[in-house]
């Protein structure tokens, strides 16, 4: 094991991978002769060379089309948006080339991408820097949609997406590339669509993904002081979604509460609420409460963003107004 | 070969279009793209231009006409005398069968949802992954998995865990009504109890089996108002008379049977329990005069039950009554057993609560035989309809001075016609007319009656 | 017309003979007539949808597959002729337009999606510009691997002031990669012509933004148009970088089978129709190359019995299978 940080063990990753097949290339801004932009990619341009650790002009919608007519030509790209912010210049390449050129061609071309980069809050950056693209993304069939909180997570997911056949993206964070976490020394992959229970409890099931678990951790820790045992389920895939372990927590429990950063109308947590009402019916003790960004473009003065987000306060708010229903 | 030339499908919206001008006259030579006519379609006006040579043999729409995207407006042949009078024929066969909705040609219907038997109760709590016709599919495809919580299983009578599956609204309803979920029987999912079973608890009436019949077409057309006229919906009151009157009416095959009742004596009986201060009407002693006639008749204090006829044992007589708006009949309960005086008391009390709207249900239902007296109306006879599920009812007309013939001299006499509408199922014409005969004995000699 | 300062002035193509001008010919005439029968097709609402025609267009398709068999190309939704002339089977395009399994693309696509892995044709992309960045994806890959393959990229006039092109001009020049990008100006782009659309009318132009090679041609003459492409392809094949071609053509019909087309100037269809790709090279393979009435009749014949039995296959192919619905949305493991 090793202690390791996020933005290392995602350079692992792509190392690991871009070792073992060399169809697999990194493209994106920044990337090679900067090192990254956050220093994720930082030494491959030495390991790897040019050729398989290019820098871009700014220029996303080039770029991401450039990545999918190369996965269509048999190559494993990653692009790199430098923040998700950026990559929607590009949605109409991700949206309508990506995530459709499996079907239009009735299953003659794939499209194995991972797109990556990070995803939503960045402190202080305002509203069109810290966009959250979760749902803009995961609605669409043809795309898997994944994320992280932990440095273990980090790499076993970013190894599965860059094997995956399909379209992956893959929605990391700028705060945590920091954050350090244990790592196996052995090689591991995470499969895509499992969910991972980080906490387990029985009275209320608490749903996160990304680093919005470390909220929910919080939350869990004074709400155990206060005499309630929730179970947190850290999603990790949003497409696909792990809907047994989701069910079972639940029926488990009887109560649920989602909390995510991004805004609450149309966001996935009001997927994932609509599903367990659906399923759950029977066994729910209380509706179904969804934390998330309040719903306003992000400001930028620091009292105002921290109103915005959803913070440990309103997290322990609905989790005892579930419980105590 | 001459063909059909069809009004094509210029856009994917277009439904209709106008051939706005042939450009080319029956009998011309037409090469491969020369434009046949100018047709306005919903975006805009078009040239169609014909595919291959040949001649254009018949125009069959006229400019302005409106054609449907498939159907043909005119006939093309390969030579300029071909026979087209099999493709006329087919046409004006086509156009007197009326517009078929023009279909699209690689259409298909959408896979049929087969609905499978309801599953089993589920033993254990369980996730199956969606699936399309039997078929695995990626897990990355969004639709909706199927989930199945194992329930524990009811004990009988207690609910499970002191939790009844039952939905919120259900819930809501049964804290309303004040009723124990737990005595609902659920016919939701699974046994789970919905508002609609909570509420049918409340009234009292069984979980359905069978879908509603579907109600029966009209023969004749309502009527429509015309200016002036004033609709008036119909109250509950008229609506139960319609009801019921109509089913008696249709489902009873029945007959009439008239009597004239010589009323001397009963004038003479009545004015006597005047004078002797006892409120008696002529109609109470016509209620009590049937009573008693059920009693010696019982086969006419019946009913109709489709495999039998049930006898009544109580002699309970309704007395029909006019409201504003339709009639109720209050009923004279054991009124073979009572004084003409209870009578007269009931019926004046019966009547007083009728006219106020204050009859029970328990007051104005379960008759066994019913009497409707129009005589204070001056009708001198009428044929009543019966009062469901009874076999007979008696119509009685006003009692007047009539010339009568007594022992080969002309006299005047106080007359009444009364008539027996009587269930042919129940009620034969002799069975009818000993009844009539036994309330004649009454009627004709009130003595009898008592008081 | 610019001709370019680096191609050079002719192609290492050998000059056309008899065969391999009928051989053009042919191609044409077949594109033509199964384009005639999808026009045919969609009045009768066997083809819906959308359908583009490539009418008027035939030569730049032909000329350019003459030095790029083997190549990839990628094109947008007016791209039934240019799949045709890469090798696609008019049986295979008339049940794909008619939306059957036996389509290339299994019926999942229609006009506007026509794939062919065998043929290398890698789409069919109903966003206008939108498929352009993709040609350099795939010029990347051939270029990493050392191919010496290039990706000869179809889009129309109206697809140059879109920001996706732009931007793949850009990557394409910065990476040198081997891409042809073919813009074939018939100069409308929908309903709008093409003085309306830009504030330049020689879309080559484009190219000097970023220091592209590029030539603008007439293409109403196949041997031109063959010439011209072989030496665009030469040039990148070489590793010289990308070039731009702008060809001019002339559809003869409108955008799509709902555009009756009535912007178009009185006179000027029957003008430019005085510049039928297929008449051009009729009258050069009778005048100059000896080719008799019968040998081009001969042609035509063959021709419409191909075109006819691609209907017929079409008409008599199945639908796709409703319990494939879910198949076509994700490429499963190992693929």
């Amino acid at each position: 094991m090793a202690m390791i940080q996020i933005r290392e063990a995602l350079r692992q990753a792509m190392q690991e991978e871009m070792r073992r097949d060399d169809s697999i290339f990194l493209m994106g801004e920044e990337v090679a002769h900067y090192n990254g932009a956050y220093k994720v990619s930082q030494g491959m341009l030495e390991e790897f060379g040019e050729d398989r650790v290019v820098d871009t002009p700014i220029a996303e919608g080039g770029f991401a089309g450039l990545g999918i007519g190369a996965a269509m030509a048999g190559m494993r790209p990653i692009i790199e948006f430098m923040t998700w912010n950026f990559s929607l210049v590009a949605y109409d390449q991700v949206v309508n080339s990506a995530a459709k050129i499996f079907q239009m061609s009735g299953g003659q071309y794939s499209v194995p991408i991972v797109f990556r980069g990070p995803n939503g809050l960045a402190e202080n950056l305002g509203s069109q820097h810290s966009t959250s693209v979760d749902s803009l993304f995961a609605h669409f069939p043809g795309l898997k949609v994944v994320t992280y909180a932990t440095a273990y997570d980090a790499k076993g997911l970013l190894k599965a997406a860059i094997r995956d056949p399909n379209p992956v993206v893959f929605l990391e964070s700028e705060l945590t590339y920091g954050i350090k976490g244990e790592v196996p020394d052995e090689e591991y992959v995470i499969p895509l669509g499992k969910a991972d229970i980080k906490r387990e409890g029985k009275d209320v099931t608490l749903i996160t993904w990304g680093k919005q678990l470390f909220v929910v951790q919080k939350a869990a820790e004074e709400l155990a002081a206060q005499g309630i045992d929730v179970e947190i389920i850290d999603l990790r895939s949003l497409r696909p979604l792990d809907h047994e372990t989701l069910f079972n927590s639940v029926a488990k429990t009887g109560r649920a509460v989602i909390s995510h950063e991004g805004f609450l109308y149309a966001g996935v947590g009001a997927e994932i609420a609509a599903r367990i009402q659906e399923a759950c019916f029977d066994v729910l003790d209380a509706p179904v409460l969804r934390v998330t960004n309040r719903d306003v473009p992000q400001p930028y003065s620091t009292n105002l963003e921290k109103l915005v987000m959803p913070s440990t306060d309103r997290i322990i708010d609905a989790v005892r107004q579930v419980v105590e229903r | 070969m001459a063909e059909f030339f069809e009004m094509p499908q210029a856009s994917p919206t277009m439904e209709v279009g106008t051939v706005l001008s042939w450009k080319k006259a029956e009998g011309d030579a037409l090469a491969p793209q020369d434009v046949l006519a100018e047709v306005e379609t919903d975006k805009a006006a078009m040239e169609i231009e014909v595919f291959d040579a040949g001649f254009l043999l018949k125009i069959l729409a006229d400019e302005g006409d409106q054609v449907p995207a498939g159907h043909p407006i005119a006939i093309l042949g390969t030579s300029a005398d071909e026979d087209i009078s099999s493709l006329l024929a087919e046409y004006e066969q086509r156009k007197a069968a009326g517009p078929a909705t023009p279909k699209a040609a690689t259409a298909s219907p959408a896979p049929a949802a087969t609905k499978s038997a309801p599953p089993p109760p589920p033993t254990e709590t369980g996730i199956q992954p969606f699936s399309w016709q039997g078929k695995e599919v990626n897990a990355a495809i969004m639709e909706m998995p199927t989930f199945t919580i194992a329930l524990p299983a009811a004990a009988p009578g207690a609910p499970p865990n002191g939790k009844v599956r039952s939905s919120p609204a259900a819930r809501a309803a049964a804290r309303a009504k004040g009723i124990n979920l737990a005595a609902v029987q659920g016919t939701g999912p699974r046994g789970r109890v919905t508002r609609a079973d909570v509420l049918r608890q409340a009234a009292g009436i069984a979980a359905p089996v069978a879908a509603a019949p579907q109600p029966p077409k009209r023969a004749i057309p309502l009527p429509t108002a015309n200016p002036g006229d004033t609709v008036v919906p119909n109250t509950n009151m008229r609506k139960t008379i319609a009801k019921r009157l109509k089913a008696a009416y249709s489902d009873a095959p029945v007959f009439f049977l008239t009597a004239q009742f010589n009323c001397d004596a009963l004038v003479d009986f009545r004015t006597k329990m005047k004078e002797a201060g006892d409120k008696v009407s002529y109609n109470d002693i016509v209620i009590s005069a049937c009573a008693k006639a059920l009693r010696d008749v019982p086969e006419a204090n019946a009913a109709w039950a489709d495999d039998s006829i049930i006898q009544r044992a109580k002699v309970d007589i309704g007395m029909a009554v006019a409201l504003p708006g339709g009639l109720i009949t209050p009923v004279i309960r054991d009124a073979d057993q009572k004084a003409l005086t209870q009578i007269a008391s009931d019926t004046r009390e019966l009547a007083k609560k009728a006219r106020d709207g204050k009859l029970t249900p328990n007051e104005y239902t379960g008759s066994t035989f019913t009497i409707s007296n129009l005589g204070m109306k001056q009708i001198e006879q009428f044929t009543a309809i019966i009062n469901p599920p009874e076999a007979c009812i008696l119509a009685v007309g006003s009692m007047q001075q009539e010339p009568i013939v007594d022992d080969g001299k002309i006299g005047i006499g106080w007359r009444m016609k009364v008539t027996l509408t009587c269930d042919h199922r129940v009620v034969d014409g002799a069975l009818g007319a000993d009844f009539l005969r036994a309330i004649r004995g009454y009627i004709e000699d009130p003595g009898k009656l008592g008081s | 017309m610019t001709q370019s300062e680096s191609l050079p002035e002719k192609s290492s193509l050998e000059a056309v003979d008899a065969e391999s001008l009928s051989h053009l010919y042919r191609e044409m005439l077949l594109i033509r007539r199964v384009e005639e029968l999808a026009a045919k097709a969609y009045t009768q609402r066997k083809i819906l949808g959308f359908c583009h025609l490539y009418i008027g267009q035939e030569s730049v398709a032909v000329g350019a597959a003459a030095s790029t068999k083997d190549d990839y190309w990628i094109a947008a939704y007016r791209e039934h002729g240019q799949a045709m002339a890469k090798g696609v089977s008019a049986r295979a395009m008339m049940a794909e337009l008619f939306g059957k399994a036996t389509g290339c693309s299994n019926g999942q696509g229609g006009s506007m999606h026509i794939f062919s892995k065998e043929h290398k044709f890698m789409g069919g992309y109903g966003i206008v510009g939108g498929h352009v960045p993709l040609a350099n994806g795939i010029a990347w890959a051939a270029k990493q691997r050392k191919e010496g393959r290039v990706c000869v990229c179809f889009f129309g006039d109206g697809a140059a002031n879109q920001g996706a092109f732009f931007e793949a001009l850009c990557l394409a020049q910065l990476y040198k990669l081997p891409v042809v990008f073919i813009c074939e100006n018939n100069f409308y782009a929908m309903g709008t012509p093409l003085h309306r659309q830009s504030a330049v009318t020689d879309m080559s132009l484009r190219a000097l933004g970023v220091g592209m090679v590029r030539e603008q041609f007439e293409g109403f003459d196949v041997e031109v148009v063959r010439d011209r492409v072989a030496a665009a392809a030469d040039f990148a094949r070489a590793g010289n970088g990308p070039v731009l071609l702008e060809i001019v053509t002339y559809r003869h019909r409108g955008h799509s089978m709902s555009d009756p087309a009535k912007y178009r100037p009185d006179g000027e269809l029957d003008e430019k129709k005085k510049s039928d790709p297929i008449a051009i090279t009729r009258d050069r393979l009778t005048q100059d190359f000896g080719i008799s009435e019968e040998d081009l009749a001969a042609i035509a014949e063959s021709v419409e019995v191909e075109a006819k039995d691609s209907w017929d296959f079409a008409i008599e192919s199945p639908e796709p299978d409703p319990a494939k619905l879910y198949d076509f949305t994700y490429a499963p493991e190992g693929k």
